[in-house]
Order: C-alpha cells, then sequence, then structure tokens
C-alpha cells in the first residue's frame, strides 16, 4: 500500500540550497582553518630537477611547504576498484609527492598550506619548479602505433576481447554492411563544485568534509592511503555541489589534505581550482572505435565487429566499457568487440556520466541510422526488427523490459510517422529541420556488497532513518523519505532522513545509476522491518486492541496499526510505545543484493528522439526538441526522476555538440577553463519531454528500482546526429559535432 | 587637486580595514585590498551562500548583486564595495519567509545539486526587475550567465515564468 513512493514531492534538502545555508564540503567553519594549495605539473613527461620552496616558505602566513622530499609516507595505494564494490575505490593506482617521475601534466608537485587561502595561493606561485622534460605521448594519434590488447579492462572486470559466433564469416555472408570510423573528444566533468576536502584531526581521530558519491569509499581508501584504521575516520558529506562522475572514486586530495592537517597541527582544507580539476579526478579518454554492421536485406543483423582504440595511464589498464551496451541492444549471433589501449601521459580516465554507454551507443545508433538509410528502411522500424526478446551475450532473460512501449510512445510524442523520410526535406525560412531517433539503455549493476540502513521511531510516532548514502542532487533523500514513510506507514512530515556520514549503516557510493535501488532497498527493508516489529509486539500485548491478532492481517497507515477487515481495531505506535514505558523502537535492515552471476539481463531502457534545426549558410545547430520515454522500473519521485533524466538527456547534448578537452601540443589539457570547455548554458537548452513507463521488476531489488540517473543521456547523441542527417543529409562521426563540421 | 592627501588614501598591501554594508548589516573586516568580494563573504564573513564555482566570471555561482545591479563576486573586489550596498542569497528570505523566486525553484525543481542556485536565484530576480523575462528566448539569454552544469535550465524558466505571471501559488512579482 503505497502513498508516498511516487509523489513529486519537493526537495527535502530544497530548503537549505535555495536560501544559501547548506555547507558544502569546503565551506564548513572551523576555528583555526589552514588553507591549502596545489602546485602542479606544467610538463606532461620526466623528472623534477629542482623544487626550490625558498621563497615560498618564507612568504608571509605560510605554515608548511610539502613535496616528494618531505611528505610523510603512510600505507600503501590500494588498487583500482569501483566504488560500487563499498571498499577502498583509489581512481588510479598512482599517489603524488613520492618521487620526482612526471607522469601527465598537472601531476600534484606540492601542497602549500598557509593562515589564509590568499596567502596560501601567492606562496604556491613562489615555488619554483625546474624540470628535466622527456618526450610524452598524449593523444590516439600520436600513440597509434604502440597500441596494446590488455587482457582485462576496468579494474579487471571486463575482458579486453568478447567474440560470439564467426563474425568474419558472417560478414562475408552479409547482404548489407556499414562500416566506418568514429572518434569522440575526451571529457571532463566539471561539476559547478570543484572537488574539496577540509580535514580535522583530533589526536589519531580523523574527521573529514568531502564532496564525494560515496562517504564510505573516501574512509577505505584514505584509510589504506594513510595506513590509519578505518575505525578511527569518519567521512561527513552534508551537501555535494555536483560529481557526474569525478567524484566516484577517491583522487590523492583527501588523503593530501589529512596529511597537511597532520602536518600543520591544525585542520586544513583543500580546494580544487577549475583548472586542477581538469588533471586532478580523472576525464572521459578520447577514443576512437570502429564498427561494422552485416545486415540480411530484411534488416536483421547478422554480425557486430566493434573496436575500441583509445589513451590510458601509466599505471592502468582503463577504458569505458564503451562496446558493452552497444553489444546488449540487439538480437545479432555474431559478434566481436575487442579494446585496445595506448600508455599515455594522462590520469587514469574515470567514470563520466555514461561511462561508454553514451560513446559506444552514439556509434551504435549511427550505424544502425545508416543501416535503415542504405535499406531503405524505417529507423524506428529496424530496431523493432532487431529487438533482443532476450539478453543476446548470455541468453538470459530480461527481468523488465519496456523498450517495445518505449518506442511506441515516444513515435507518438515525437509524431514519428509523419516526418518525411528524405534528408533536407523540411525547411523552416534559413534553418534546415530534421528528426532524429535512437535507443537508449543502461546495465543494472548490483553493489558488491550488503547495504545497511536504520530506522529508529519515537514515543511520540516520529521516525528518522539513517544510512550514510550522500545526494550529490539526485534526490535520494527525498526519495529515501518517501520510502521511509511508506515502509513505516507514517506521514511524511513525521519521517526525517539522516545521511551523507560514514558513521552511519554501511552503503556503497551511489554510483552507476544504482544509488536509488540499493539504498531504498535498505530503507525499505528497515522500516519494514520496525514497523513488523512494533506489529509483532503489540499482537503479543495483553493491553493492546490488537492482542491475539494474526500480524499478517494487521496493516499500518498514518501511524496506526489497525486490522485489514475491521479497521476500527487497533492502535497507535505512539499508544503502544507509551503504555510499554519505550522512548523508541529501532531496527537495522541489510539488503544482500543478487549476485553478478544472476540469470537475467536487466537493464532500463528508453527510446530517444530529437528535433535539430540547421542554418543552411552557417553552420549553426539549434536544438529544437528532446523527447524521451524511459522504463526505469519504479519510480520514486517523479519530480526528481524526471530531472535526472532531464539532465541526463542534456548532457547528452552536450556530448554531441559541445563538449571537448583538446590536448595541445605540449601535453597539456589546452582549454582548462568553463569559457573554453564549452558546456550548455540556459540558452542552448530546449525544452524536453520526457515520460516513464513504469515496468514491474521483481529481480533487481525489493522496489523495483532500475534507475534513472544516466539513461537519459545514452541515445541523445545519436539522435541529435541522425536528426543532423535528416535535415543536412551529411553523417557526422566526430564528437562534438561543432559548427566548423557542420558547414 | 587633492595630492598632498594622496598618501592618506593609500591602502594596502597589508590587511586593512575594510567596512562593506552586506544585507543591510555592516560588518568591519580586516583584509588585504587583493581580497575578492566573494572570499570575503565566504572566508572572511562566514556567509558561503555564494558559490565559487570557476573563481574567473565565467559560471555564475559566485552572482551577488551590489547597489542592486548583479555582479560575479569572484571578480569583484570587497574594498571596492566599500559605500555600497551587497546583497546576497542570505539576504533574499524576509522574516524567515522564502522570497518568491526561492519558492518557485523549490516547487518547480529548478535545482539538482543545488551550487549554482544561489547565484541562479539573484540573477532571476534582478532579471524580472530588469525587464529581461518577456519570453523564454529571453529569459534563456539573460539567464545564460549562470551555469548548472545538473542542466536543470528548463525548469529554471519555468520558475522565472511562475513568479513572474504570479502563478503556482508564488505570490508576489519580485522586483
Amino acid at each position: 500500500m503505497s502513498t508516498a513512493i511516487g509523489r513529486p514531492l519537493d526537495r527535502v534538502d530544497g530548503h537549505a540550497k535555495v536560501t544559501g545555508a547548506g555547507r558544502y564540503s569546503a565551506e564548513v567553519a572551523l576555528p583555526g582553518l589552514a588553507h591549502a594549495v596545489l602546485v602542479t605539473s606544467r610538463v606532461p613527461s620526466g623528472r623534477v630537477e629542482l623544487l626550490d620552496t625558498y621563497d615560498a616558505e618564507r612568504a608571509e602566513g605560510v605554515l608548511a611547504v610539502l613535496h616528494h622530499l618531505n611528505l610523510p609516507k603512510g600505507g600503501s595505494v590500494p588498487p583500482l576498484l569501483p566504488s560500487l564494490f563499498g571498499a577502498a575505490a583509489s581512481g588510479q593506482t598512482f599517489f603524488p609527492m613520492q618521487d620526482e617521475v612526471i607522469h601527465y601534466a598537472g601531476q600534484h608537485l606540492a601542497l602549500v598550506v598557509a593562515e589564509t587561502l590568499d596567502q596560501a595561493e601567492h606562496a604556491a606561485r613562489l615555488v619554483r619548479v625546474t624540470y628535466q622534460e622527456t618526450a610524452s605521448v598524449t593523444t590516439v594519434e600520436q600513440g597509434r602505433d604502440r597500441a596494446y590488447e590488455p587482457e582485462r579492462i576496468f579494474a579487471g572486470f571486463m575482458p579486453g576481447r568478447t567474440t560470439r559466433g564467426d563474425v568474419a564469416a558472417a560478414l562475408d555472408r552479409a547482404q548489407v554492411t556499414v562500416e566506418n570510423t568514429y572518434h569522440c573528444a575526451a571529457n571532463h566533468h566539471n561539476p559547478i563544485e570543484c572537488s574539496a576536502t577540509t580535514a580535522v584531526w583530533e589526536g589519531d581521530r580523523l574527521t573529514l568534509y568531502d564532496g564525494t558519491q560515496g562517504p564510505n569509499a573516501t574512509l577505505h581508501t584514505v584509510a589504506e592511503l594513510l595506513n590509519v584504521m578505518p575505525s578511527h575516520i569518519r567521512v561527513v558529506t552534508d551537501y555535494v555541489g555536483g560529481s557526474f562522475g569525478c567524484k566516484a572514486m577517491i583522487w590523492d586530495h583527501p588523503a593530501l589534505a589529512a596529511l597537511a592537517a597532520r602536518a600543520v597541527h591544525r585542520p586544513v582544507r583543500l580546494a580544487l581550482s577549475r583548472e586542477q580539476m581538469f588533471s586532478s579526478v580523472g576525464h572521459r579518454e578520447e577514443q576512437e572505435q570502429r564498427l561494422t554492421l552485416g545486415a540480411d536485406r530484411d534488416g536483421r543483423l547478422t554480425a557486430i565487429r566493434h573496436h575500441k582504440l583509445s589513451p590510458t595511464s601509466h599505471f592502468d589498464d582503463w577504458a569505458e566499457p564503451s562496446l558493452s551496451v552497444a553489444s546488449q541492444m540487439y538480437a545479432c549471433p555474431n559478434y566481436e568487440g575487442v579494446y585496445s589501449l595506448i600508455k599515455a601521459n594522462t590520469m587514469t580516465p574515470t567514470f563520466t556520466r555514461c561511462p561508454g554507454e553514451a560513446s559506444g551507443m552514439f556509434v551504435m545508433e549511427t550505424a544502425m541510422d545508416e543501416l535503415a538509410e542504405k535499406l531503405d528502411l524505417d529507423p524506428l522500424e529496424l530496431r523493432l526488427r532487431n529487438y533482443a526478446e532476450t539478453e543476446p551475450t548470455t541468453g538470459h532473460p530480461w527481468s523488465s523490459k519496456g523498450l517495445r512501449d518505449c518506442y511506441r510512445r515516444g513515435a507518438e510524442l515525437a509524431r514519428w510517422s509523419e516526418r518525411d523520410p528524405r534528408p533536407g526535406a523540411v525547411r523552416d525560412g534559413n534553418w534546415l529541420l530534421g528528426w532524429g531517433m535512437a535507443s537508449s539503455a543502461y546495465p543494472v549493476t548490483p553493489p558488491g556488497g550488503p547495504q545497511r540502513a536504520r530506522a529508529r521511531i519515537f514515543a511520540d510516532g516520529s521516525a528518522v532513518v539513517q544510512s550514510s548514502f550522500a545526494d550529490f542532487g539526485t534526490g535520494s533523500a527525498t526519495a529515501m523519505t518517501q520510502v521511509a514513510a511508506d515502509g513505516l506507514g507514517l506521514p511524511l512530515e513525521r519521517v526525517r532522513v539522516q545521511y551523507g556520514d560514514s558513521d552511519l549503516p554501511n552503503t556503497a557510493a551511489a554510483v552507476g545509476s544504482a544509488g536509488a535501488g540499493m539504498v531504498s532497498a535498505a530503507v525499505h527493508i528497515a522500516a519494514t522491518a520496525l514497523r513488523d516489529q512494533l506489529i509483532a509486539q503489540a499482537v503479543a500485548d495483553e493491553r493492546s486492541p490488537l492482542h491475539g491478532a494474526d500480524p499478517r492481517q494487521v496493516v499500518v497507515g498514518d501511524g496506526r496499526m489497525a486490522l485489514r477487515d475491521r479497521p476500527g481495531t487497533g492502535e497507535t505506535y505512539a499508544e503502544l510505545l507509551q503504555r510499554s514505558f519505550m522512548a523508541d523502537a529501532e531496527a537495522l535492515g541489510t539488503w544482500n543484493p543478487p549476485g553478478m552471476d544472476t540469470p537475467y539481463g536487466t537493464m532500463t531502457f528508453g527510446a530517444q528522439f530529437a528535433q535539430v534545426a540547421v542554418d543552411a549558410e552557417l553552420g549553426l545547430c539549434r536544438v529544437r526538441q528532446l523527447i524521451g520515454v524511459f522504463d526505469p522500473g519504479r519510480v520514486l519521485n517523479r519530480k526528481t526522476a524526471h530531472s535526472q533524466l532531464m539532465g541526463g538527456m542534456l548532457w547528452g547534448m552536450s556530448h554531441a555538440l559541445l563538449e571537448g578537452t583538446i590536448m595541445g601540443p605540449d601535453g597539456r589539457w589546452a582549454n582548462t577553463s568553463l569559457g573554453e570547455y564549452l558546456v550548455p548554458v540556459n540558452a542552448d537548452a530546449p525544452d524536453v519531454l520526457i515520460e516513464t513507463i513504469e515496468t514491474t521488476d521483481t529481480v533487481v531489488n525489493p522496489l523495483g528500482v532500475k534507475g534513472v540517473g544516466e539513461v537519459g543521456m545514452v541515445g541523445t547523441a545519436a539522435a541529435i546526429a541522425n536528426a543532423i542527417w535528416h535535415a543536412t543529409g551529411r553523417r557526422h562521426h566526430r564528437l562534438p559535432i561543432t559548427v566548423e563540421d557542420l558547414l | 587637486m587633492v595630492a598632498s592627501h594622496l598618501p592618506d588614501a593609500v591602502q594596502g598591501p597589508g590587511r586593512v580595514d575594510v567596512v562593506l554594508n552586506v544585507n543591510g548589516a555592516t560588518h568591519v573586516v580586516r583584509i588585504e585590498p587583493r581580497v575578492s568580494l566573494l572570499d570575503c563573504l565566504r572566508d572572511h564573513m562566514n556567509l558561503t551562500g555564494a558559490k565559487k564555482g570557476c573563481n574567473q566570471g565565467a559560471c555564475g555561482a559566485c552572482t551577488v548583486w551590489v547597489d542592486k545591479r548583479r555582479v560575479v563576486a569572484c571578480l569583484t573586489l570587497a574594498i571596492a564595495c566599500e559605500g555600497r550596498e551587497v546583497t546576497t542569497i542570505e539576504g533574499m528570505a524576509e522574516n524567515g519567509s522564502l522570497h518568491p523566486m526561492q519558492k518557485a525553484f523549490l516547487s518547480e525543481d529548478a535545482l539538482q545539486c543545488g551550487y549554482c542556485t544561489p547565484g541562479q536565484i539573484m540573477s532571476a530576480v534582478a532579471l524580472l526587475a530588469e525587464g529581461h523575462a518577456g519570453s523564454d528566448a529571453e529569459i534563456g539569454e539573460w539567464m545564460s550567465g549562470n551555469i548548472c552544469r545538473c542542466a536543470a535550465y528548463p525548469n529554471i524558466r519555468t520558475a522565472i515564468r511562475d513568479v513572474r505571471d504570479g502563478v503556482g501559488g508564488v505570490g508576489r512579482a519580485a522586483g
């Protein structure tokens, strides 16, 4: 009996955000706070010949200058493990300031700590570094001839090569083929809040105020880096100013803040600058993909060959899994997917919203559009002919799949059947108009271990539900309030959710669109366990009107337990607790997620449509409308879920038309500011029409939540690129598609 | 001319007392003249509602008003605001009651992570006073100095329209 779940409740943290009262991790006011500023490498490769700190150490207000010659050593760098596993989650297996070797431009070389931020910034400029520079490789083009095929990628979780059937034979026999090479620029997350950590030691206990997607990921990573017991570290994450993946893994700055605080015996804040955000917290790697599709004359896919080439760091074999979802989208008997890597002078790339799904599906869905064109088939009809009734790589059934309904409803909203299939057929003055579409899918991945929440009810009938997760703009705190209220049978205003603190019951980092599913499972189990505990107490209590009743016949609403068929018989939680002289009651809820080997395909699906206008002479491209219909399982809060999907779709638009970090000839990222790394502004963002189709899913988690954080982005870039083809008759295989490309 | 008085007018480079009127209250802070209004508010006055997103005037997260005009506080020197009236997000709610624009941002979900939100709201209220909210296109153009990386833009436009039109229970028009 659900009353709160699904409702478009306003954000519970919204008041603090619209008044400016919410304190982000660089805003915690502490007595004696000192400020730390990083000095970074200006060259991409070589050694530090001399690091001269003489002037910096003597500048006013300076407390310490830390670098490879004096940084106290502690523990060891933990392995690279996705933070969804709930353990230490180092973004790369490299910790800076241990020796004089330089692996990439922007590498952290020194840390200046001073009384005020101005003094620290000034002194950081006084640190003189001389370099012995060596030749570097930073791009696909430079490293192409030294590419290698890794055995495994992605922290060892994915094979470098996957095959089924016989692709070569199938391509030989294919009646139609489409083959192209695609290129996607590197991307940086650029949340508006730059990463920051404030570190406070009290004796041998450490508190970190850290902007992170996973307070426990920060805790475990810093514990290993500093060789401090996890029990002695607390991570507080009240507010996070966006992440999009750059706060999903743990980089070196939280540990450096802690080391600096220990060195100066004061609380220390280390906030990265915007420029430092381009070389401190990972990125989506530049990549080249080559895709060959083979099909019969009816458009049925017979072969998919999908290769990817991308740079990674010297330390880790990382590629975002661009081939995964593209291999699970359509039924096809013959498949070959191969990752190749180049060791380059960059950081280890990392999760960036839709890590791999966005780039891989841009390629797949652009190719499907070209296949439809070759076959003179409607692009939507081609996708329906290749609809995967079971998961293509394993043959397992889907846990739920509402994609057919998404296609149908999306086509209705876009009036797809009225579209003139010929490219360049519709004009609005000087603007060429086009419609395009694409499929979307994003995996539902279970976390690596048990997820917990605690529910506590007080004798007045109000409740607090605690869990350690962070809300970085997703709306999870609001959705969890709704889940808790329904589980307990309490009105929303009597439930508070406490979160963002590693001292609370354990959850993994909310990454990979998994947060709502895994945390709602723990909250639901805790809330219903407490409810059942109180019902059991009532039916066993001679003084209760429910004494002797079958607990299965007792229902709870508005804080009152009553018989299902005789609602007049019952009592409130408050009456039960007060009569029993109990100040409170509480229950711990633990959700043990299904393993990775669950015999189902688990994905959120969607259908996306875009209308673009391209200026025939100037090459300007304006997206006029985006439409997306998705099947995210159960929607916990319609308002915040739609905001997540809308944000994802506009990220897709940005991926298609704006974003690209350019590697300069000196081996440094060249456009490291929000003036030069283009992201959408208000005038760029069209209206976005979103619908959700709620499918029932009994496999993924107790409430059947599949997630909405990323699937909105997956198909957008291809839908826009296909719309540009429809408007202009030209295909584009490079992202972003710029004015120069359209001229 | 007053050349003989010039030495007295020179302040800095060391710390000096700066008198600022922020949200109707007078504050005296001892800062170096190079301190930006943003760092002064955040680090010296503990008013962290104005946010630091880029420190280069590119993102708008630090938008505040100086004499009712919107400015980016990261590119404004605190010392240059002496004798002027500075208004920040902390000064928007009156008697504990949210400004209509704050209510509209909440009800239209015109925010996600909330980090750009104070700057968006300071811009949005000023935009109505400037008369730049005639159409969605005009709102979009005049709100384009405030980046929202969560991309709540369509909802931000709706919230501004709500306040402009006095709909959605958000009450009086601002300005």
